[in-house]
């Protein structure tokens, strides 16, 4: 072509980045890896290729690690921790300072070496990816600085197993971990088998900087290594990926006392109202679901128009997609590169190919052969169709309509995850309504896929738990310094003989604000001390936790009451306990022999303490690079159950307090050898004005309803500081809707009870005008 | 993308040769009403983009000459002289060095027009003869455009007969911050009236219109009252030409290509005095209207001190070396 031509034809021609370096870079590998274990790299062993999916060209040899590899990693990183914890939080920020530095002096050599093996655009792992890891260590670095004066009760876990995926894989890396280095545990990390370069050379980069051996442990291989991770002397695991294997390590995991966060699918509604600025918002969907080639877990992938502007918002939205340039990912003008695997390009072939509902349109741009799948854009599909319910990870956008918020709202959060969600609207009073109702553990305005170290990332429901960045992410790497033990198990007093009251005071259930007699219609006597009857419980069954569950479900307008008046009401309930605390003392004395009126006592603080709380756990405004803030709101949880410990009024408070105090509803087993106490509550709950299904209470065995609870795919999460209740069949059942757990012999903290009775949801709102 | 027409003849500016002139239409209020332009994400867009066009080698040498054929080359100083003037036309009509031209296998090209101030349009019309650059005249008593209606319509009318074949007027600002659009249709309708056969560009000021909403609305009422082309600035305000302004205001050109059929034409100006910046521009205008806008009778640049940066990496293309400033003639 000459000057001539292109004058007339004003085409962009090519803009290649050079690979040299990169390649360079592998040459000195001799373009073979082992793992990096302990401060150094193995021999290269049983391997597998690894290749740059746009031209299916082999980059390097990677070595799939043995149980023996795994072990010696874990090996390092337990040996490396206790020195590595106790270095000042200023020597442990220099040395995250430093990662940062070497990440940004060699940042296009990452960035390069990211977009040969993954298949991205050098544009975004150039102006995206590399820059947020960099950003991710500087912010930790800080975080390490702080960790002794702002969390003075925290400590690290210890040891952590890291994997992560194939879609941002040095990024992922920076996200696992930046916080875990800054709060004093070491990793052994495993990358995505397709995508192992770029932490490879970060573990030279280790190597470099001198960060004493064994703190960061980088493993490859496939799934086989990652269980190996799962099943390792590990203190937590850390799980960036599907949402189907993130189910597999919650089973696996179960019991196991192991630490877990997950952050797996979604299947993100992008919501254009009416007044958006169309033009815009079709921008926007260029970065929520043409970014990565879709294959982001957070992507925009359903996209939600008001009905009168659905037409206008295709066509506009339908030129765009012509719009975009497919092809060779190190063209510095290529907006889509290469699927990361001819693997995923199939599961994305197969499941646009078996949609027949709909309209589907596909970008009308050259697309090369190879590993490339084209924008595609599906219409007209109605929230049943499978399409609009399961996640695709390819650049195939799904859409339908509504016709005003709240259907907008019920159709996005219509789904069984929970991950992010964008608003497009003009109007502030409508985004800021919006907002806070999406089921998602980040919320867009007027923009999308924005990302920050400051500003938690991490979903709701089967989008996994835990947070990535800002403060919020530091729990997912710290424990609470003291942990209350677990106390002597206590049975249950035997006797023999019935009630002397002749008058029938069998304690029935409490569900949606009512005594409800047990589904099953079996009773069970409890025992004093001595072997005196004291009363009769009714025993709870799979069809009392399922009703139980129904009422909890019902009253969900309690989430959305105001603070102050949630504190009123547990200041009333105290009011109410206060007024009655001799009997309840007495009660306590009969069932356990013991002196009451000191757990009484302890019992109305707790309610104190959550009534003060109700109105002062305030969220944060985060400090984000953008003209606009990032919100951190703490919203309650959903719905809680929670098995409750021995003491017999203490253990329910401890656990209904914080629960209502932060919105929540809960369903409670009461204590299992003296639950007389909890049946006593209902009456107190009754008389002060708790709305019907926010507190219910159940009793009976544990292990009876358990399994029923942990299971039960409406319930958000599952507390167990019960003695009988096997914590593995918890939290292995746990995982079908993969509600979040706390298992502990006891109750924690106040703050550590807010904590786990609340979700951090992100809005980032940027604003000007 | 814009269905593509006919291939351009380089010397053609005019947009009549090609194209329907926009003849305009109702004011329609309930459209100007739904017109939104988000400025953070506009912004966004418009800081992302540079890093998401490259032009490399022939191609980028290619599209520095396009960027000299649309642009407007200005000159609007209050110490201007005929003399200058006869400077800056000899410089459109051979804007880059002839052994350049030559090394890049490149017909002769010209600038897209010459533009200056009333007085000067005669000097202009008589130093481009025998060529097809048209002269463009600033009027209505430009920049601030506040000298009375009357007078501004004539003074449109006497450039028009001293040769002007396109008129870049200013708006009224104040219809705009005050929200009075019927005003601001009925200013622009009598501006077009009064150019006749001459082209009008329509100046918003966009500097001074306080939000991209603004810019957007203004953009779009000017057009309802036929504009041929809407240019951001007249390069006295304090800030000119910008990605963001030039989103707002090539999206209401999209806007009302689709629902009307006609092109209408986009002038940047002030400000943008880096080849790096034109590349960037043209495919801004590339991306967001189409392969039809990227030639001179839709798009100019209103500059002077651009082609200077041009030439130099012109230079540098044939060459291999980076280029200095005085080897390249003054204008």
């Amino acid at each position: 072509m000459t000057v001539k031509e292109n004058f007339d034809t004003m085409d962009y021609g090519p803009a290649p980045e050079s690979k040299t370096e990169a390649m360079g870079w592998l040459a000195t590998h001799k373009s073979k890896f082992g793992h990096f274990i302990n401060g150094s790299f193995t021999k290269p062993a049983k391997s597998f290729a690894t290749k740059n999916p746009a031209t299916g060209e082999v980059l390097a040899k990677i070595s799939q690690a043995s149980q023996k590899d795994v072990d010696s990693a874990v090996k390092a990183a337990r040996a490396a921790q206790p020195k590595w914890a106790s270095l000042s939080g200023f020597d442990r920020a220099k040395y995250l300072y430093a990662l940062a530095r070497a990440l940004q002096k060699h940042s296009r050599l990452f960035a390069v070496l990211e977009t040969l093996d993954n298949g991205k655009p050098i544009r975004e792992s150039r102006d995206i990816d590399i820059p947020l890891a960099q950003r991710h260590f500087y912010y930790h670095a800080g975080m390490a600085q702080l960790m002794a004066s702002e969390l003075p009760d925290r400590a690290p876990l210890g040891v952590c197993g890291q994997i992560i995926p194939w879609n941002f894989p040095l990024l992922m890396l920076s996200w696992k971990i930046a916080p875990a280095l800054a709060m004093g545990n070491t990793v052994v990390l495993k990358p995505a088998e397709y995508t192992s370069l770029t932490a490879l050379l970060f573990a030279e980069i280790c190597a470099q900087v001198g960060l004493p051996k064994g703190v960061v442990n980088i493993v490859t291989g496939d799934g086989a290594v990652g269980e190996m991770i799962v099943g390792a002397q590990v203190d937590k695991v850390a799980f960036t990926g599907s949402t189907s294997v993130g189910k597999r390590i919650r089973e696996a995991t179960a019991g196991s006392g192991k630490s877990l966060t997950l952050e797996l699918g979604g299947k993100s509604p992008y919501i254009v109202f009416d007044d958006a600025d169309l033009d815009s918002a079709v921008e926007g969907l260029v970065d929520a679901i043409w970014f990565n080639q879709g294959q982001v877990c957070c992507a925009g992938s359903r996209l939600l128009v008001q009905e009168g502007v659905a037409e206008v918002f295709y066509r506009k939205l339908k030129r765009r997609m012509d719009g975009l340039r497919i092809g060779d990912p190190l063209d510095k003008c290529i907006d889509v590169g290469a699927v990361v695997d001819p693997v995923q390009l199939n599961t994305i072939q197969s499941l646009v190919d078996a949609n027949q509902d709909g309209e589907t349109y596909v970008a009308a741009t050259p697309l090369p052969d190879g590993c490339f799948y084209p924008p595609t854009l599906i219409t007209g599909l109605s929230p049943a169709a499978v399409l609009m319910q399961e996640e695709i990870f390819g650049p195939v956008l799904v859409s339908t309509t509504f016709r005003t918020p709240k259907e907008a709202l019920e159709i996005a959060n219509q789904t069984r995850y929970g991950l992010a969600a964008t608003v497009w609207t003009e109007n502030i009073n409508l985004a800021l309504e919006i907002a806070p109702k999406l089921v998602a553990g980040i919320v867009w305005v007027n923009g999308t896929n924005m990302f920050d170290a400051a500003a938690g990332f991490g979903g709701v429901r089967e989008s996994g738990y835990g947070r990535e960045g800002g403060w919020e992410g530091l729990s997912a790497y710290t424990k609470p310094k003291t942990s209350p033990k677990a106390a002597k198990p206590i049975a249950a007093f035997a006797g023999k003989g019935t009630l002397s009251d002749p008058i029938d005071r069998t304690a029935k259930l409490y569900i949606g604000g009512k005594q409800a007699r047990p589904d099953a219609g079996y009773s069970h006597l409890i025992y004093g001390p001595k072997g005196d009857a004291l009363g009769e419980i009714s025993l709870a069954n799979r069809k009392d936790v399922r009703n139980a569950v129904e009422a909890a479900g019902s009253a969900k307008s309690w989430s959305q009451t105001t603070g102050h008046l949630r504190a009123q009401i547990l200041y009333y309930i105290a009011e109410n306990l206060s007024a009655r605390a001799d009997e309840f003392a007495k009660r306590i004395k009969e069932m356990t022999g013991k002196p009451g009126m000191a757990e009484v006592q302890s019992t109305l603080e707790t309610l104190f303490t959550h009534a003060a709380w109700a109105d002062k756990l305030d969220g944060q405004v985060h400090n984000v690079p953008i003209r606009g803030v990032a919100l951190a709101m703490k919203e309650p949880v959903g719905v809680i159950a929670a098995l409750c410990d021995v003491r017999p009024l203490a253990g329910l408070v401890e656990c209904i307090a914080p629960a209502i105090a932060m919105g929540n509803r809960v369903i409670a087993a009461a204590s299992e050898p003296f639950p007389l106490s909890a049946t006593d509550f209902y009456q107190i709950l009754e008389t002060s004005d708790v709305p019907g299904g926010v507190v219910n209470i159940l009793t009976g065995p544990h292990t009876d309803i358990a399994s029923h609870l942990a299971a039960h795919n409406d319930i958000d999460a599952m507390w167990s500081f019960s003695e009988t209740a096997p914590a593995q069949v918890i939290e292995a059942a746990s995982a079908g809707n993969l509600k979040r757990t706390f298992v502990a012999p006891r109750p924690g903290t106040a703050k550590e009870m807010l904590s786990h009775a609340t979700e951090v949801k992100n809005i980032w709102v940027p604003y000007g005008e | 993308m814009m269905p593509q027409t006919a291939k351009m003849i380089e010397t053609a500016q005019l947009p009549q040769v090609h194209l329907p002139r926009n003849d305009g239409m109702a004011l329609d209020l309930d459209w100007v009403a739904r017109v939104q332009a988000n400025t953070s994400a506009i912004e966004r867009r418009a800081k992302t983009f540079p890093g998401r066009r490259s032009v490399k080698k022939d191609h980028q040498a290619a599209w520095l000459l396009k960027a000299i054929t649309c642009i407007d080359l200005t000159t609007l100083s209050g110490d201007d002289t005929v003399g200058r003037v006869k400077r800056l036309c000899a410089k459109a009509r051979q804007p880059v060095r002839a052994d350049l031209m030559d090394a890049l296998g490149m017909p002769a090209i010209t600038t897209g027009a010459v533009c200056v101030y009333h007085d000067m349009i005669e000097t202009a019309v008589d130093a481009l003869e025998g060529t097809n650059i048209p002269v463009a005249a600033v009027s209505t008593g430009f920049p601030a455009g506040l000298s009375p209606l009357h007078l501004r319509v004539a003074e449109i009318e006497e450039s028009v007969k001293s040769g002007a074949r396109e008129i870049d007027i200013v708006i009224s600002r104040r219809h705009v911050l005050t929200q009075n659009w019927t005003a601001l249709y009925d200013e622009m309708r009598a501006f077009r009236q009064a150019c006749g056969d001459a082209h009008v560009k329509a100046i918003l000021a966009t500097g001074e219109l306080g939000s991209l909403r603004n810019v957007a609305r203004a953009s779009l009422i000017c057009m309802m009252a036929g504009a041929d082309f809407i240019k951001t600035s007249t390069g006295k305000e304090s800030v000119n030409a910008t990605l963001p302004v030039s989103l707002a205001m090539i999206r209401a050109i999209r806007d009302y290509y689709d629902a009307t059929g006609v092109h209408v034409g986009y002038k940047p100006a002030g400000g943008i005095s880096k080849a790096k910046d034109a590349v960037t521009y043209l495919a801004l205008m590339k991306d967001e209207l189409g392969d039809r806008w990227l030639q001179p009778d839709l798009f100019r640049f209103g500059a002077s001190s651009l082609l200077n940066d041009i030439e130099r990496q012109l230079e540098h293309h044939v060459t291999g070396a980076y280029s200095a400033g005085y080897r390249h003639p003054l204008a």
